[in-house]
């Protein structure tokens, strides 16, 4: 019998949810709000290179990988199955365009985190 | 859908909008359509990362993309989606992990649930007190 490929994307979906939920929330607000509006941490809290700094620290580098990558791939998993509710059958072309895109993301996010270096 | 035409001509149930019949799956739709939020902002990341590693003045136009008020806009609605997700993850989680016996007693769903919660909170605070710290 063929071993089937769904426990790994399972364990995907399952780590980037439950990082997207316990990381999500407090993230979109200090990135996407509070940085910009400066408050409450100031206009300087995402300036070159203060995240240079922390892009090029390992825990740095490996904690924005594991965020993007697995919201990635549990996003990309959710919208596929989901899709089936709403009449759009799994098959191989949403696989390959959910699985596809999150693959597309990861690769760029690694990409741009190794080129930044150590 | 095809159906073969004949003499006899079966009632087939439609099934569009088949999840706004009925609240219960208006919440689970809404709960599922967060994973959009959850892909949009690992867009935001990654690009913000590809930016980053094009030097100073491509990082700061991508500052420069967020100051927008669509992008304001854009993470308000993020905001509210990851909180519906955190929400709504834990509820879930006790029917969706093995059930977990502690002296003898099989722990609560709700026990579950509230311990969730309560981890989101705890890493919240932290990421907070972390960027404090960060930012001197």
């Amino acid at each position: 019998m063929k071993r089937s490929n769904a426990p790994i994307f399972w364990l995907l979906f399952g780590g980037g949810g439950m990082l997207a939920a316990l990381f999500g929330t407090v993230l979109v607000f200090i990135t996407g709000l509070a940085a910009p509006l400066a408050w409450p941490f100031g206009p300087d809290l995402l300036s070159y290179p203060r995240v240079l700094a922390f892009a090029q620290n390992w825990i740095g580098k490996g904690f924005l990988f594991v965020i993007i990558m697995l919201f990635a791939w549990h996003a990309a998993h959710r919208i596929k199955v989901t899709l089936h509710d709403v009449g759009i059958h799994p098959g191989p072309v949403s696989k390959l365009v959910c699985y596809g895109g999150a693959m597309a993301i990861t690769v760029v996010a690694a990409a741009s985190l190794l080129s930044i270096g150590f | 859908m095809s159906v073969k035409v004949g003499v006899r001509r079966p009632y087939i149930r439609p099934m569009q909008g088949w999840w706004r019949r009925d609240p219960f799956f208006i919440r689970y739709m809404l709960r599922e359509a967060t994973a959009f939020a959850v892909l949009a902002y690992s867009i935001v990341l990654a690009v913000g990362v590809a930016r980053l590693a094009q030097g100073e003045a491509a990082w700061n136009a991508w500052l420069a993309a967020l100051k927008t008020p669509g992008s304001i806009l854009l993470h308000l609605v993020l905001l509210v989606s990851f909180a519906v997700h955190a929400r709504s993850w834990f509820e879930i989680m006790p029917k969706t992990m093995p059930m977990m016996f502690v002296g003898g007693h099989r722990v609560e769903g709700s026990a579950i649930t509230r311990t969730g919660w309560t981890a989101t909170v705890v890493v919240t605070l932290a990421m907070f007190a972390l960027t404090w710290w960060w930012k001197k």
